[in-house]
């Protein structure tokens, strides 16, 4: 019983991380209504950023509220330069715009700190959470980032006038262009939320995964099925799937004999095909029907 | 979807006596210098451009999927991966003659393909792209498992021995081998046109279209999709048992979600639905990188993107675009 409830929490705390990248896949999912394959690449930048701010003795903190500043920025750059220009643009050359994305951000991670794993430092450490042995604070702490993040997300897009006019954005870009929403910079917008989301997660996950280049291939690839099982229509579905896709992977892991570590990619692959084809839309994605 | 329609309506056009002669010529002329260069270079230099050849043909492979039926695939690679595996264990392990392995890889791959295939018909565009993102990304996990070690050689991978010429030729074993490639590879070229000129071709091209009014003409949409899926995925095993071959290793990170990546560009880049563009592309992934590793390490990932974004921007339409300017511009030269 404690290793069944020590995996369930181990696997909330990874699922933490998984619904941070599902909420920004979805976010710019909702926005542009592609599904950005570089979003983990985009991640591992920021932490490397924080990991060099670091590096410079930059206190923690500070480092963790710049990185998402400057993530947010780079994100809305990316959005504006990039994606901004191919808005029109057939689907293959979106795709191939995020592909070219995710090559270079890899590479030039790669060149300027190279390929070597680093340490990256956790501010909880990695005692026992409140002598408890079922988990650490470093886990804990990822999970309480994370539910601050998406209370704070939440009363964004709830209570204030630019989260409602995201929304509206999103769900209609027509009518909101003729209630004088600026629906380009709505969009900008989400691309730099989504980048700093995605910077909070790969900050949490590095001292777990360990910080280089490919850190961050596996996450995003469970963040996609975390994003698919909940709907890649839903943000409130996406967090709740990458907490079912955190626990399942943990509780598969431990008592399925034979599948361990070394099967980690495939399952994520067989969960993304399997709500594919068992339920397309995720749980909790609406249907879209197409007009001929 | 518009970029793929417009592609192919100049391909339709091509049918004009004109411009059929003078692409019959370039034709010709290509396979005439694909024929006597290798007499000319080093070994190394061929075994290049065997490489070459090889994702000629993989590149050929996504084409006829993403050209020919409109569907994604970002997880070439793994047929990739599967066709080089199932070659070298054939021939290491069961001893096999290397061009027999060719075939049971297509016929290998087709299947995963097929069944692959299966959930992809229904999904469209993004949750293709995302389906398949996942099967080059879990790829080289899967031959690392343990169980298969046996067959394998986990993560070390496996040693493949380079054929000899076969009736005593006195030709070099590299030149062999490029020769076969390129007989191989002229094969699926004419294989891949003429399936795109039959009726199953156009069924294809029909749903990449518009896949609805193909339904109620009567296309069977499920068939013709998995069946693209199946002959692509065969096409890229082939060329990954060609690859082994050459390559004479076969290792788990040799398959990555970067060579996916690559064989992705080397479409864009030759011109989606072109096939000649193919070996455009394909001369792209394998020089380009050499170039650019030559200035520093890790930089051919950067150069890669670099250049994908300024194709999309400027020349949307890959090498096929740049090759039909020439043409026209070669014949505004002559009439004056």
């Amino acid at each position: 019983m404690e290793l069944f409830v020590n995996q369930v929490l181990a696997g909330i705390a990874t699922g933490a991380i998984y619904a941070c990248m599902a909420l920004a896949v979805v976010m710019i999912y909702q926005a542009i209504d592609h599904l950005n394959f570089a979003q983990g690449e985009m991640a591992m930048f920021s932490t490397f950023i924080a990991w060099q701010l670091i590096q410079w003795g930059v206190p923690y903190w500070i480092a963790f509220v710049l990185t998402l500043a400057i993530s947010f920025v780079g994100g809305v750059l990316i959005e504006r330069l990039l994606f901004k220009p191919l808005a029109s643009a057939p689907i293959l050359t979106h795709v191939a715009g995020f592909i070219a994305l995710f090559a270079i951000i890899n590479s030039v991670a790669g060149l300027t700190w190279d390929f070597t794993i680093k340490q990256f430092p956790s501010p909880f450490g990695s005692r026992p959470f409140l002598g408890s042995q079922l988990i650490s604070t470093h886990q804990a702490g990822m999970i309480g980032v994370t539910l601050v993040l998406l209370l704070m997300l939440y009363g964004f897009f709830r209570f204030t006038r630019i989260g409602l006019a995201m929304r509206a954005a999103a769900s209609l870009p027509d009518s909101a262009r003729l209630v004088g929403i600026n629906v380009g910079w709505m969009i900008a917008l989400g691309w730099g939320m989504a980048s700093a989301i995605g910077a909070i997660a790969g900050m949490l996950i590095a001292p777990v995964v360990f910080l280089e280049p490919n850190m961050m291939g596996g996450v995003l690839l469970y963040g996609f099925a975390s994003a698919v099982l909940g709907g890649l229509t839903s943000p409130f579905g996406a967090v709740i799937g990458g907490f079912l896709v955190g626990i399942f992977e943990n509780l598969v892991g431990t008592y399925i004999p034979g599948v361990g570590n070394e099967l980690k990619l495939p399952i994520a692959l067989a969960l993304i095909v399997t709500v594919l084809v068992v339920k397309p839309n995720g749980l909790f994605g609406r249907t879209v029907v197409q007009r001929v | 979807m518009s970029t793929i329609q417009e592609t192919v309506a100049p391909a339709a056009a091509a049918a004009a006596p004109t411009r059929r002669s003078a692409g019959t010529i370039a034709q010709l002329v290509v396979l005439a210098l694909l024929l006597v260069t290798p007499l000319f270079v080093k070994n190394f230099v061929i075994f290049q451009m065997t490489m070459w050849l090889v994702y000629a043909i993989a590149i050929a492979a996504l084409n006829l999927l993403t050209g020919g039926s409109g569907q994604f695939s970002l997880g070439q690679s793994a047929f990739f991966a599967l066709g080089a595996y199932a070659s070298a264990i054939l021939m290491e392990t069961y001893n096999v003659n290397y061009a027999l392995t060719l075939p049971v890889s297509g016929l290998i791959c087709f299947a995963a393909g097929f069944l692959f295939g299966l959930p992809a018909l229904r999904l469209s565009g993004v949750y293709l792209a995302l389906a398949t993102f996942a099967l080059a990304t879990a790829m080289p996990q899967l031959l690392k498992l343990g169980v298969l070690e046996p067959w394998t050689g986990g993560v070390q991978g496996l040693v493949v021995t380079k054929p000899d010429a076969p009736f005593h030729l006195p030709i070099s074993q590299d030149k062999w081998l490029y020769y076969f490639t390129l007989l191989v590879a002229l094969l699926i070229y004419i294989a891949s046109v003429n399936l795109l000129k039959s009726r199953t071709g156009r069924a294809m091209m029909a749903i990449r279209d518009n896949q609805i009014a193909a339904s109620a003409l009567g296309v069977n949409l499920a068939l013709y999709k998995t069946l693209a899926f199946g002959i692509s995925a065969a096409f890229t095993g082939i060329a990954g048992a060609l690859g082994a071959i050459v390559v004479q290793f076969v290792a788990p990170d040799s398959y990555t979600i970067q060579l996916a990546i690559a064989i992705f560009l080397g479409m864009v880049v030759g011109g989606v639905g072109w096939l000649p563009g193919s070996l455009a592309g394909s001369a792209f992934i394998v020089f380009v990188p050499n170039i650019a590793e030559g200035i520093s390490k890790g930089l051919s990932g950067a150069v890669f993107g670099a250049l994908l974004i300024l194709v999309i921007f400027v020349i949307p339409h890959g090498a096929r675009q740049v090759a039909f300017s020439a043409e026209a511009l070669a014949k505004k030269l002559f009439k004056n």
